[in-house]
């Protein structure tokens, strides 16, 4: 077990280097010349040409790449070409927010999704079964920037039990930043108002991130459950007196999660890209509005580091993935021999 | 049918099933999966099922072990197992179980000990730790490579004959008054067949154990059982000591079955036509549509269950006629 994470991290190494080539040689083919951009409209070629032997830009290609690999490698990001601020920074405050918010919306999609995928299946085609459908073909089908308006429209406005926008009630201020999640932070800091505030300011942003997750959690869940109780082993287990829940929640489920811890990695990327429409309608500083603005602005450096990290969060939640599918499966550390 | 064994002195039975039916619905209507089988089984002896797939076999098997699925019915008749009907009162870890794929019975995501252990858990007295030593104890007798840490190992670390040897040593574990096998070796290689099917036998007649064995194959039921009930479409056709039956089949469908056996047929010929679907079960005998003998009557009369000699009984009142030659390669 333990070679096998290694090998899988060592395997995920290529794949990070070639994250970062990628995203240098993405943001040097797109049309726009930052250059330009960032000395403005009135700017005369001489200044164009200062800032761009002040940024690098006028070096060869290949000695602009290796300079980026050495940056990045040393945790340099670059600065903001539109700010001036470094990106690390930046990024350093937003990567957490959107990490909190989509943990949470994972968490309530596995959390949800496996238990109601099981009791669907355990009822085939009998009236849960069909009340789960019905939800995850509406969880699939909803547009996640309507479902948070009707939200907002509901439990702030209407009901006002929860908060409209934002991460934390701005009269609290942030928790003494030690991991960037307001709701571990607050609660290391012994801070239960702010624990309390930040947990009532993700409940409508991780609800309305969660739902497509959720709906193909249970879809796969229950079609796992129902493809494994037709094996021969699960009528043997019943030969040998395996209670009826024993047999589903244990020796079953365990089958039928393999398709569905798969699920969860591919799962990871949309939530991330679906965060960027959930943290603008709720105004959650986060990755997303930050990629936004970098787009909007041309920053290239801002959405270079965008880019970068979410692809590094994605490559270490895929290494996470396949160490627990083979917790869960014994058989895939040793496909890997 | 019924009548059989009102007229057969009473022998100390095992385990008796009397006219039993077992129905399931399906959306193709009511499949009629097992009607009136009847048979007999004394304690220590070892009774072979025999017939081709789909015609109850299973079944038959999950009736007693008390695991039918989900919307069977069983409409008649009893299965008495040591004096109580099971069908009422499922007796659980009196009867073991050996099932038929050692490649798909066991869970390949949980350790062979995880699983192997559930059935003592569940119907033996005593600690997890006495169940593991007992099992160990069998993994001997079952001559399992390395039994001291067979319990601790996944079931892909282990071949096709040892998983089996696993699943024996299981059904044996909680020293059971039978063990119930449903074709043990059609997923072994020949060699490892003989080697399971000798150590089988050898394990339960040692321990004066009874022995229901399931099989579509003629040769491994000579090899282990000492009765025999050839199953058509839902019914015993023929039921005897297995000498006999092999040796002087009456039936139509048991002499033509055991000529289409490669060992014994000069040519290789079929049975014309195939099993019936269980929905669809033909009135009368049910193995009259392909029977080379069958008169008018065969289509209206169920045929009644007669004693031909010593131990013997067929379901067909014209089990004497000769076969046309042609039907016997």
């Amino acid at each position: 077990m333990g070679r096998y994470v290694v090998r899988r991290v060592l395997l995920a190494l290529p794949a990070l280097l070639g994250l970062v080539l990628l995203t240098f040689v993405l943001t040097r083919v797109i049309p726009a010349d930052p250059a330009a951009m960032l000395a403005g409209d009135a700017a005369t070629p001489a200044q164009i040409a200062d800032i761009r032997s002040r940024y690098g830009l006028d070096q060869p290609l290949w000695r602009q790449a290796v300079t980026h690999v050495r940056q990045v490698l040393t945790g340099d990001l670059g600065s903001s070409i539109f700010t001036g601020r470094p990106v690390a920074e930046e990024i350093g405050f937003r990567l957490p927010a959107t990490l909190e918010l989509t943990f949470a919306a994972l968490f309530l999609s596995v959390v949800l999704g496996i238990p109601l995928g099981l009791v669907a299946a355990l009822d085939h085609n009998g009236p849960v079964d069909q009340i789960v459908r019905l939800l995850s073909v509406g969880g699939l089908a909803i547009a996640g920037f309507w479902l948070a308006i009707m939200l907002q429209l509901v439990f702030s406005m209407e009901l006002d039990l929860l908060p409209l926008r934002g991460r934390i009630d701005i009269a609290l201020g942030a928790p003494p930043a030690v991991t960037g999640l307001y709701l571990l932070d607050s609660l290391l800091a012994l801070r239960l108002d702010m624990f309390g505030s930040a947990l009532r300011h993700l409940v409508l942003p991780a609800v309305t991130l969660c739902l497509p997750g959720l709906a193909s959690i249970a879809r796969f869940t229950r079609s796992g459950v129902l493809e494994t109780l037709q094996k021969d082993f699960v009528l043997y287990a019943r030969a040998a007196g395996y209670s009826p829940f024993r047999l589903a929640t244990i020796y079953v489920l365990r089958n039928a999660i393999t398709v569905t811890v798969t699920q969860v990695g591919l799962l990871f990327g949309a939530l991330i890209s679906g965060a960027v429409a959930v943290e603008a309608i709720f105004d959650w500083p986060g990755l997303g509005t930050y990629a936004v603005q970098a787009i909007l602005a041309a920053d290239y450096k801002a959405l270079l580091a965008v880019t970068l990290v979410v692809g590094v969060v994605y490559a270490v939640v895929n290494v996470l993935v396949d160490v627990a599918q083979a917790l869960v499966d014994p058989r895939v550390a040793e496909q890997l021999k | 049918m019924s009548d059989m064994l009102a007229s057969a002195p009473e022998a100390p039975s095992l385990m008796t099933v009397r006219d039993l039916a077992v129905h399931i619905r399906t959306d193709a209507g009511l499949a009629r999966i097992l009607d009136g089988v009847s048979f007999s089984l004394p304690p220590g002896g070892s009774l072979g099922i025999v017939g081709e797939s789909g015609c109850g076999k299973s079944t038959l098997l999950r009736a007693i072990l008390g695991i039918l699925p989900k919307g069977a019915l069983v409409p008649q008749g009893q299965v008495v197992f040591q004096g109580q009907d099971i069908l009422k009162t499922p007796v659980r870890g009196r009867i073991g179980f050996i099932p038929q794929d050692p490649y798909l019975s066991l869970n390949p995501v949980f350790r062979a000990g995880d699983q192997l252990l559930e059935g003592m858990r569940n119907h033996a007295p005593g600690t997890r730790d006495d169940h593991r030593k007992k099992l160990i104890g069998l993994f001997h007798a079952v001559q399992l490579p390395e039994p001291q840490n067979a319990l601790d190992k996944y079931p892909h670390q282990f071949s096709g004959g040892q998983r089996q040897r696993l699943l024996i040593a299981a059904a044996l574990a909680c020293d059971p008054d039978l063990v119930v096998a449903d074709e043990p070796t059609t997923a072994l290689d020949v060699t490892t067949q003989r080697e399971i099917l000798a150590l089988l036998r050898g394990l339960t007649a040692e321990r004066n154990m009874g022995l229901l064995f399931v099989t579509h194959d003629f040769g491994v039921l000579s090899a282990v059982c000492e009765d025999v009930a050839v199953l058509y479409a839902g019914r015993v056709a023929e039921y005897g000591p297995t000498g006999n039956v092999l040796a002087d089949p009456r039936h139509p469908y048991t002499r033509m079955l055991l000529a289409c056996h490669p060992d014994r047929a000069t040519d290789l010929i079929g049975i014309p036509g195939t099993v019936p679907a269980a929905t669809a079960q033909p009135p009368g005998c049910r193995f009259h549509p392909r029977c080379p003998i069958s008169r008018p009557s065969c289509a209206v009369t169920v045929p009644e269950m007669a004693r031909i000699f010593d131990g013997s009984r067929v379901a067909c009142p014209y089990h004497a006629d000769p076969l046309p030659e042609v039907a016997l390669g």
